[in-house]
């Protein structure tokens, strides 16, 4: 088990796992005692996990690029025969990233949190969800085998459905909940089996020694099963094309869980995951190939989703599914580290634009329809303005994080020959433009459409500071980023999931980088113009285009869909089963036999007379009959 | 003189039949169990008979095992046919059809 690797001297990972978890459990039974302060002692157990976390990024960096790894064994999990799970925690610069994301954006939620759900009657409880969440991710990202990840990934959506389903006295939350649950059951389903295939092939489900012998002992058909039985769990989770019909809905959680699960961490695992199995992805081009065709065709369709919602809520989800799809685009492309980047990046901006959405949402008394918005960035200063940020990190706008991360991955893409999937991203990030400019000018800009929109009131410190943070680090993730174009995250990366792929040629950087900015700012411009501007009726121009808008409302009635095909056959099925086959086939055998009895009983009691001289009767001629056969015998 | 073997076995034949119209036909549970003794007696009666036309003694041993059988029998039957006269305050056979179907 001993990597001779190891350098880094750190024995302490199991403490950045353990804290969370346990005041998650403390929070469970002591939460409606501590109060309010049970949100801050969560909040705590996180941060104390955050400095943790930069402690071991420092020190990884601290050691040579080839000693960059911690592999910590805490106990044997599961040992059967010659086949061992183990507890064993890994740490490289793959997943010290995403701790630190996990945690940091992490802890902006929970702060962020005790301000959001302040007043409510399951203010603990939420919180040691939030918590448990929080274990099961870190969990997730620091497992050193396919086994322990697989628990995390499960645990998440086990999080996933208690805090979608938190408010679970409305009957609609609680089927959103049952209905992410079970849509990324299908994709887990399914990843499973993979992972049963790597136990068959490699009788092991560590990293190092799946990875380390995966190019000599499968064939490439195995390595393009296993791939995509992984990559349809990564589907699953991530909400792509085509299991994405759970993400919309799940909006129908509290907001600080739809920034934290919906769409900083959570989904996001799908990426992690193909970038964690980057060396299986490797031996299969058909695999990749499905990862590109996959992201690219969510990225597109989400895209268009989301430029006809009118909740709030609903154009950051189908947004979130569309920038996934971004990324599993670039991990298709082999370009991991731009993967990983843009996950770091997304978690950013779009935490902070789900906490801004919540912070309308708690100065407008729960409203989110964008329509019965507008002009709210004179009542909402920090909130407008901290959402700005996140909605030009967003489209696309030089120096802001989304900028760099989009910019890469176009870049790589025209690089590497495959100019259709470039004009198909830039036609993507033109979309995300709209989408996010046409909600960022309803909301702020303009005039204000309703009363509640003219009276809206800004959230406490404890929800804008958590916004302001987050802003910054938008910000100052992009200058970090522009210091260095490759970006010194992205290039510490390659260690752990290769390097880039190789340039072809293509159009100049500072080609590729005007043509990003000028459709970033135009998007943004004509969003301006028509939504914002009063120059356009857009609510005509919406009637024009009908049936386009209506379809994508309904996010091209994929939902509806499924429940032609798949729910209602079910249900009907169900039905037929319980009322029908039950009923009559089943209870009918049951109940007939019982009858069959009862009826034979009731002839066969009336030989049983009770006169005691019958009996004796019935003896005399039975003896009689005895010896005659005896004697005619 | 030896008394023919016939007359036993005819008077054992008739005891029996007496016997068995008494079990069949009498109601008196007391009256039952006497006629059960007769038969008993009449087969008792034919296995002595027959042990003495062969000159063993083995009808003999079993007629003596049927005795001490039937007296412990007996015991058995009297008390209960007691205890039923205590709890009901009749034998009347026809009366006890606590087990009808």
């Amino acid at each position: 088990m001993l990597d001779p690797r190891v350098l880094v001297n750190i024995d302490w990972l199991w403490v950045v796992l353990v804290i969370p978890l346990g005041v998650a459990v403390a929070n469970l039974f002591l939460g409606r005692r501590l109060g309010k302060l049970a949100g801050w002692i969560a909040s705590a157990a996180v941060g104390v996990s955050f400095l943790l976390s930069l402690e071991a990024l420092r020190e990884l960096l601290g050691a040579s690029a080839e000693g960059r790894l911690v592999i910590e064994h805490l106990f044997d999990w599961i040992s059967v025969g010659g086949f061992t799970v183990g507890a064993t925690l890994r740490l490289d610069l793959l997943s010290a990233t995403m701790i630190l994301v996990v945690t940091g954006v992490g802890l902006l939620i929970h702060v962020y949190a005790i301000g959001y759900m302040d007043g409510d009657p399951r203010f603990g409880r939420f919180f040691a969800y939030l918590n448990l969440f929080v274990f099961f991710m870190l969990l997730l990202v620091l497992a050193d085998n396919y086994g322990l990840l697989y628990l995390g990934w499960e645990g998440v959506g086990l999080c996933s459905y208690l805090l979608i389903g938190f408010w679970f006295e409305n009957r609609e939350n609680a089927s959103a909940a049952k209905k992410a649950f079970i849509t990324t059951r299908v994709g887990d389903t399914l990843m499973l089996v993979g992972l049963a295939l790597i136990v068959r092939e490699f009788g092991t489900l560590n990293f190092s020694a799946v990875f380390g012998t995966a190019g000599q002992t499968i064939t490439e058909g195995t390595a393009t099963a296993i791939s995509l039985l992984l990559f349809a769990g990564a589907i699953g989770k991530s909400a792509q094309l085509p299991l994405h019909v759970w993400l919309p809905d799940a909006m129908a959680g509290p907001t600080p869980v739809s920034a934290l699960i919906h769409a900083a961490t959570m989904v996001t695992a799908g990426v992690y995951l193909v970038v964690r199995s980057a060396p299986l992805f490797e031996l299969s081009d058909i695999a990749l190939t499905v990862v590109l065709v996959v992201g690219l065709l969510t990225m597109l369709f989400a895209g268009t989703c989301a430029l006809a919602q009118d909740d709030i809520k609903r154009v950051l989800a189908y947004s979130t599914i569309s920038q996934l799809g971004f990324m599993f685009m670039a991990a298709g492309m082999h370009f991991y580290t731009g993967a990983i980047f843009m996950l770091v990046a997304h978690a950013f901006y779009k935490a902070l634009m789900f906490l801004g959405a919540g912070s309308v949402m708690h100065g407008m008394h729960e409203e989110t329809d964008l329509q019965r918005m507008g002009g709210l960035i004179r009542r909402m200063p920090v909130t407008g303005w901290t959402f700005l940020v996140g909605a030009f990190a967003l489209a696309g706008v030089w120096p802001l994080a989304g900028f760099f991360a989009k910019d890469q991955i176009l870049e790589v893409a025209n690089r590497t020959g495959r100019q259709w999937v470039y004009l198909l991203g830039t036609l993507g990030a033109l979309l995300s433009a709209l989408y996010i400019g046409r909600l960022l000018f309803l909301a702020f800009f303009g005039k204000a459409r309703t009363e509640e929109a003219e009276h809206a009131h800004e959230s406490p410190f404890v929800m804008t500071v958590p916004l302001l943070v987050l802003a910054a680090g938008t910000i100052v993730a992009g200058l970090l980023l522009s210091t260095n174009a490759e970006g010194r995250l992205a290039s510490s990366l390659e260690a752990v999931v290769g390097p880039l792929p190789a340039d072809q040629g293509g159009l100049s950087t500072a080609a590729l980088l005007v043509i990003a900015t000028a459709i970033a700012l135009g998007a943004l411009a004509v969003a301006w113009w028509v939504y914002a501007s009063g120059r356009v009726d857009r609510l005509a121009l919406r009637e024009r285009l009908q049936p386009l808008p209506r379809a994508a409302r309904n996010g091209w009635y994929v939902d509806r869909a499924y429940s032609t095909v798949i729910v209602d056959p079910a249900t009907a099925a169900a039905r037929f089963s319980a009322n029908v086959f039950d009923r009559k086939v089943i209870d009918g055998a049951v109940n007939g036999i019982g009858a069959g009895t009862r009826r034979l009983a009731a002839s066969a009691r009336r030989l049983q007379t009770g006169f005691v001289r019958t009996y004796a009767l019935g003896f005399f001629l039975g003896a009689v009959g005895v010896l005659l056969w005896l004697g005619t015998r | 003189m030896r008394t023919p073997i016939a007359y036993f076995i005819v008077l054992s034949g008739i005891l029996f039949t007496l016997g068995t119209l008494g079990v069949l036909l009498r109601k008196n549970a007391l009256l039952i169990f006497m006629s059960v003794e007769l038969q008993l007696n009449a087969v008792n009666l034919a296995l002595v008979a027959f042990s003495r036309m062969h000159l063993e003694v083995d009808g003999q041993v079993i007629a003596f095992f049927s005795m001490v059988v039937a007296a412990a029998e007996v015991v058995v039957g009297l008390a209960i046919i007691v205890a039923v006269y205590r709890r009901r305050g009749t034998v009347d056979v026809d009366q006890a059809r606590g087990l009808a179907g």
